[in-house]
Order: C-alpha cells, then sequence, then structure tokens
C-alpha cells in the first residue's frame, strides 16, 4: 500500500490564542485540508478550530464498564449458585446485594484498562526506543500549525498566509502523510526553511 | 473557546506569577532528574531506607515463627497491622481525589499538586497493600485471596466484605496507576526532547510512548483523561467505603454503624491531604518549586483538611449521639470507654489532633504559615493513624462478654513494622521525585497566562478588519506587556 506523501507548510507560534485564531482562518477562510496542530499542553477548543471529531476513546471506555459490570456480575452468580454452592445459614446462593461492591470494582476495572488502550490504540502510541519529532521544542513552548500542501501554487499560498499571520517561523516538510492524516517523521527528513 | 481560555488564565493569576512562561515549567521540572541528588536528599534517602530494615526484619522473623510475636491475641485478632493498612488507604486517597474530582469540579489549582500526590497515593496504597499480605500469616499463599481457577474448584466467597476489599484495593490501585501514567506520557516526552545523551533519550522515548503532541492526539487523550477521572471520582468514594464495610457490615458494637462509609472517605481525603501537605512543604524547598507550589496552594489544601475536619468531628458527635439514642447497652459501654477507659489517652489524643488543633487553621495567618501547617499536618497524621487504633481495638477489646474481654497493647515488634512502613512509603517518594517529573508540566503550562495575550495577530487584525474598540484597548495594553519583558 503506496502512501501518497505530500509536502507540508509548518508555522511556528508560541501563543494559543493566536494558534486557535490562525487555525481557524486557515481551515475556514484559507480552505486548507487536512490540517494538523502539534502543542505542548492540550488547547481547549483547537479540536473544533481543526473540524476534529469528538475522540470514540471514552465511549469504548463507556461499554468497557457495561461489560465488566454485566461480566462481574455474571461470573459472581456462576461461582457461588452454578459452579460450587455452598450453604451459608441458609442464604441465597445469589446473594445479589453483596455482589455490587465487586461488581462495580470489576466494571471500573475493565473500562479503565480499555480506557488507556483504546487511547494508545487511536494515538498510534507505543513503547518505541526512537520517537522522530517534527520538533523539539513542541514538548517545551512551540505550537506547531502544519499546512499540507499538494503543488507549488498552494505550497507558496500557505507560506505567505502563515508569513502575514505572524507566524514565529516557518518550515516546509516532505511526507505529510495525506491519506492517513499524519506525518511521516522516519520516511522523510526535513528539506526546507523559509526564515522571516 | 477563547472566553474559556481567558477565564482559565484569570482563576491561575493568584496562584502563579503571570511572568511564568513555559520554558520556565519545563526547565524548572526537568533539572532536579538531570542532575546528581543533593545532600539534603541523600540524607533524607539514608533515613529512610534505614526505616524499611524496620520493616523487613519484623515481618522475615514473623515469616519464620508465625504471628504470636505481634501482640494479637483473644479478642483482638485485629492489630496494628490492620490499623496501619487503613491509616495507608485513607492516606492514598488524596491523590485521586485531586486528580479525578477536583479535575471534574474544574479547581485549576491541582495543576502544580496533581502529579506528586497521585504518586503519593500509588505508594500509599502499595505500603497499605503489605499489610494484609503479611497479616494473612502464610503470606506466599496470599494468592489465595484472588478468584482463581484452582485444583479442588473452589472458589472465593463472594459474600465477604473482606473479598470486596481485596477488589476495591486492588483495582483502585490499578486504575491510580494508570491514570497517572497517561499524565505522565506528555511529560516523559518533554524530557525525552530535552534529554542529553542517546541513554536517557532512549529510556524517555520507550517511557513517553513515542508521544508527538498532535492535536489529533491531544483530542483522544483530553477525552480518554475526562473519561478516567469520571471512573477515578466513584472509585475513590467507593475504595474507603468498601474498607469500611469490613467493620459495618460486622455486628460488633462501635463497628455496626452506617455512617461508616462517609466517615471513612471523610477521614481518609482528611490524612490524604495532611501527607500531602506534609510532602510538598519539604519537596517545594529541596528542589525549588516554590513558584509552582505557592502559598495560595497550600493554603487551599489548609482549607480542605479544616473542612474534613469538620466532617470528621462531626462523625465523632454523631456515633456518640446514636449510641446514647440507640439505648443498645454494648453500643453505649463502647462509647463510655473510649474516652474514659483503658485506651482514653488514645481517645483523647485523637480528639486533639483531629478536630481541635485542624481549628487553628480558620486563621488566616496560622494558614499561609508553612512551618506551623507543616507541624499541624503531622498531628493530623498522627490523629488519624489513632483514629484508626480507636475504631479496631477498643471495639474488640471489650465487645459482648465480660469473661472474653482483654487489653491489647502492641509490642515493640509492631511498632517496629509501623515506622518501617514509613520508610518504605519515603523511599518510594524520594526515588519519584529525583527520576520522574514532579509537577505535570502539560496540565501547568495550560494554566500558565498566555505570553503575548494575541498581540501579533490583533495587531495584523487592526490594519484589515474592523475591530470592537474594546479589543483595540486589550491589544495596546498587551503590547505594553509584552515590551516591559
Amino acid at each position: 500500500m503506496a502512501r501518497i506523501s505530500v509536502p507540508a507548510v509548518l508555522g511556528f507560534y508560541d501563543d494559543a490564542h493566536d494558534l486557535l485564531d490562525v487555525t481557524e482562518r486557515a481551515r475556514v477562510d484559507e480552505k486548507f485540508a487536512n490540517l494538523d496542530a502539534y502543542t505542548p499542553y492540550p488547547v481547549h477548543g483547537l479540536e473544533d478550530a481543526l473540524g476534529l471529531k469528538r475522540s470514540w476513546v471514552s465511549t469504548a471506555a463507556r461499554f468497557a464498564l457495561l461489560g465488566g459490570w454485566f461480566l462481574g456480575f455474571l461470573f459472581q452468580s456462576w461461582t457461588s449458585a452454578i459452579d460450587w454452592p455452598v450453604n451459608i445459614g441458609g442464604k441465597p446462593f445469589i446473594a445479589w446485594p453483596a455482589w455490587i461492591p465487586v461488581t462495580f470494582e470489576f466494571g471500573v476495572l475493565m473500562a479503565s484498562f480499555t480506557n488507556l488502550l483504546c487511547m494508545f490504540y487511536a494515538c498510534g502510541l507505543y513503547p518505541r526506543p526512537k520517537t522522530v519529532v517534527l520538533s523539539k521544542r513542541i514538548t517545551n513552548d512551540r505550537m506547531v500549525l502544519v499546512i499540507p500542501v499538494k503543488g507549488d501554487e498552494e505550497e507558496r499560498r500557505a507560506v505567505e498566509f502563515l508569513g502575514a499571520n505572524h507566524a514565529l517561523k516557518i518550515k516546509i516538510i516532505d511526507g505529510f502523510d495525506a491519506q492517513r492524516q499524519r506525518l511521516i517523521f522516519r520516511a522523510t527528513p526535513m528539506t526546507g526553511e523559509v526564515t522571516r | 473557546m477563547k472566553q474559556f481560555l481567558e477565564k482559565e488564565q484569570l482563576n491561575e493569576k493568584a496562584l502563579l506569577s503571570p511572568k511564568i512562561r513555559m520554558e520556565h515549567v519545563t526547565n524548572d521540572v526537568l533539572a532536579p532528574m538531570g542532575r546528581f541528588p543533593s545532600l539534603p536528599w541523600h540524607i533524607a534517602f539514608g533515613i529512610a531506607q534505614t526505616m524499611v530494615l524496620f520493616f523487613l526484619v519484623p515481618v522475615a522473623y514473623q515469616m519464620f515463627i508465625g504471628l504470636g510475636k505481634f501482640g494479637i491475641m483473644n479478642p483482638v485478632g485485629w492489630g496494628v497491622y490492620i490499623v496501619d493498612f487503613v491509616f495507608w488507604v485513607g492516606i492514598g486517597h488524596a491523590g485521586t481525589l485531586i486528580s479525578a474530582i477536583l479535575f471534574l469540579f474544574r479547581q485549576n489549582w491541582r495543576t502544580a499538586i496533581n502529579r506528586s500526590a497521585e504518586a503519593m497515593t500509588i505508594f500509599a496504597v502499595m505500603v497499605a497493600g503489605l499489610f494484609p499480605l503479611v497479616h494473612v500469616g502464610r503470606t506466599w499463599v496470599a494468592y489465595w485471596l484472588v478468584p482463581y481457577p484452582a485444583e479442588r474448584s473452589l472458589w472465593v466467597t463472594f459474600r465477604s466484605p473482606l473479598l470486596w476489599d481485596v477488589f476495591a484495593v486492588t483495582t483502585y490501585f490499578t486504575v491510580s496507576l494508570l491514570f497517572w501514567y497517561q499524565g505522565l506520557i506528555p511529560d516523559w516526552a518533554t524530557a525525552r526532547d530535552r534529554a542529553k545523551n542517546k541513554f536517557f533519550r532512549t529510556v524517555y522515548s520507550i517511557l513517553s510512548f513515542g508521544w508527538t503532541g498532535s492535536a489529533r492526539d491531544w483530542n483522544h487523550y483530553e477525552r480518554a483523561y475526562r473519561q478516567f477521572a469520571f471512573l477515578a471520582a466513584p472509585l475513590v468514594l467507593s475504595v474507603h467505603s468498601i474498607v469500611s464495610f469490613d467493620f459495618a457490615v460486622s455486628l460488633i458494637p462501635g463497628w455496626h454503624t452506617t455512617i461508616f462509609p462517609p466517615y471513612f472517605v471523610a477521614g481518609a481525603i482528611f490524612s490524604g491531604f495532611a501527607m500531602v501537605l506534609t510532602l510538598l512543604v519539604v519537596m517545594r524547598k529541596l528542589y525549588g518549586l516554590e513558584h509552582y507550589i505557592t502559598l495560595k496552594h497550600l493554603e487551599l489544601m489548609n482549607q480542605v483538611i479544616l473542612a474534613t475536619s469538620l466532617i470528621v468531628g462531626y462523625s465523632y458527635m454523631s456515633e456518640f449521639y446514636i449510641a446514647w439514642y440507640s439505648n443498645h447497652e454494648y453500643e453505649q459501654f463502647q462509647f463510655l470507654d473510649r474516652p474514659f477507659g483503658v485506651y482514653k489517652y488514645c481517645f483523647w489524643t485523637m480528639i486533639t489532633c483531629n478536630v481541635i488543633i485542624p481549628q487553628l487553621f480558620w486563621v488566616k495567618k496560622i494558614r499561609t504559615n508553612i512551618p506551623i501547617m507543616f507541624v499541624i499536618s503531622i498531628f493530623v497524621n498522627i490523629g488519624m493513624w489513632f483514629e484508626r487504633f480507636n475504631i479496631f481495638i477498643i471495639s474488640l477489646h471489650d465487645d459482648f462478654l465480660p469473661a472474653s474481654w482483654g487489653v491489647y497493647w502492641p509490642t515493640l515488634w509492631d511498632i517496629s513494622v509501623t515506622i518501617g512502613s514509613f520508610g518504605v512509603f519515603f523511599t518510594l517518594f524520594l526515588v519519584f521525585s529525583r527520576v520522574f517529573p514532579t509537577l505535570a508540566m502539560a496540565e501547568l503550562k495550560a494554566t500558565l497566562p498566555s505570553p503575548s495575550n494575541g498581540s501579533r495577530l490583533h495587531g495584523h487584525h487592526e490594519s484589515d478588519d474592523a475591530h470592537s474598540g474594546q479589543e483595540h484597548g486589550e491589544t495596546k495594553q498587551a503590547s505594553e506587556l509584552a515590551e516591559v519583558h
């Protein structure tokens, strides 16, 4: 499966307000597609500015919660009433009020694992000895707007747009995977830099 | 969405200096990870390691000779081990409360303290977990506590509160650990991108799971984080409730009360915050984090301690009132026995440390005085240990038949194990404070005021867009600020 790799223009910012404004403009006014942004912390509203859908991770966790409750209750019933019923003071085998604590805890446990693992899956996270990053300052104090471009014309337009919107620095890289809407960091190193 | 950001920053201004920038956070938090530990750290670590021996030696000895050395007898079958267990589980409540419940209530001041409080939670629950394991006597078969397909096809009894406890504590530990680790991922990425050599870059890269900070990832991350908070909030409240069921579901006078779950939870938050305070007061000094864990943070924690102290005090009074009102002879005797019986000093220590001393926090001068709040937080810890002692020991020692009454005192071995458990806890915390990012950097950065207040873009707007007068005013102010810096 061949990846469609396109160049991308990066605009560096140091302020969440700036990034939000410029992202909104790039997507809505300038009609750039498949935008991405890289930030050191979760910027509220950025998912709206980028036009991202709500994450499905928490929905999966909620289903796991219900499933955990169901399975937890079922397991307690099975061990106590079917597999080896023990008569304790004539109490019912399925003494359901006594099972609420374990049922609750088991559901929460399942939901938590699902939550974290789904988050890892959705973000493509796994332990790797080497991580290639766009800029080492992203995890420190810089925010980057990534505009994938299709041709020279669009590339020039993106550079101009970021320049007009006071990006601290503008860079052009090869290797935005337009199909998966992700940057292919490993395949292609950065090629050019436009310094204002 | 912009309004939200501005509002968030306004709240924070009282807590953090507006001069703090994102790179300051990165530098200051990562600094202790990159340098050789200081002399005070070595001294503290040496003391903590010595204290660990106080735990290991008696426990090893007990493995050979059995539980007899530990003072437990008839009728007091649950001694200091269970007191320590419940005490430490209680300590472990502040972290997840801070990270989950305060998150849901949008208390932004939590960002400076949640990482270390969660670490403290995890270590406290680990220490707590040691006690049931050694208390079962034959520790090497402690896995019988969990339901597994055994060769005799027996199952555990799900009707027993002790089993609920196994599930509650292990779930709480696991969920706290996962929640904590999720928060750590972006911070490991920061450490990775700042690492000075290949070894640390590789280690941090593995720990960070290849985090890059993409908005698409943050979208999932934030959703998962919020979901964790929603899961962990009822979990925090459930854990000590279930621990209290160990007692409340029995028929012992002084235990068999419906007030136990909320009473235990309030006590847990009370003691947990006190322990967080004890640790943070030292940590912020040792690592130069005074700009991030400010006096305002400490004051807010003191207010939580004061509030929970009142709840705990109310619970004590309520227990006495219900004992009188119930007209239940054994219950009434129990509550006369506590303040006036053999263990009266334990009872009055508890009242003094938990109800009377924290009232000093009504005074703002005391609430903002670091040495005094440190001393008070230690008193609270002592008081909470005695609260557990009161509930468990006094209820057991004089129960129904005077013929079976007895007096229990912890032996030196019990006291040694208790001291040792603090050693295990402090050792873990000291290691954490050296090798982990001690503040949640990504979350802290989100609450900082913005460096330029959007002046660049708004300045640009002036030329080609018509803007409201108010925004022009803002722009001017922001550019003036930018000049100052």
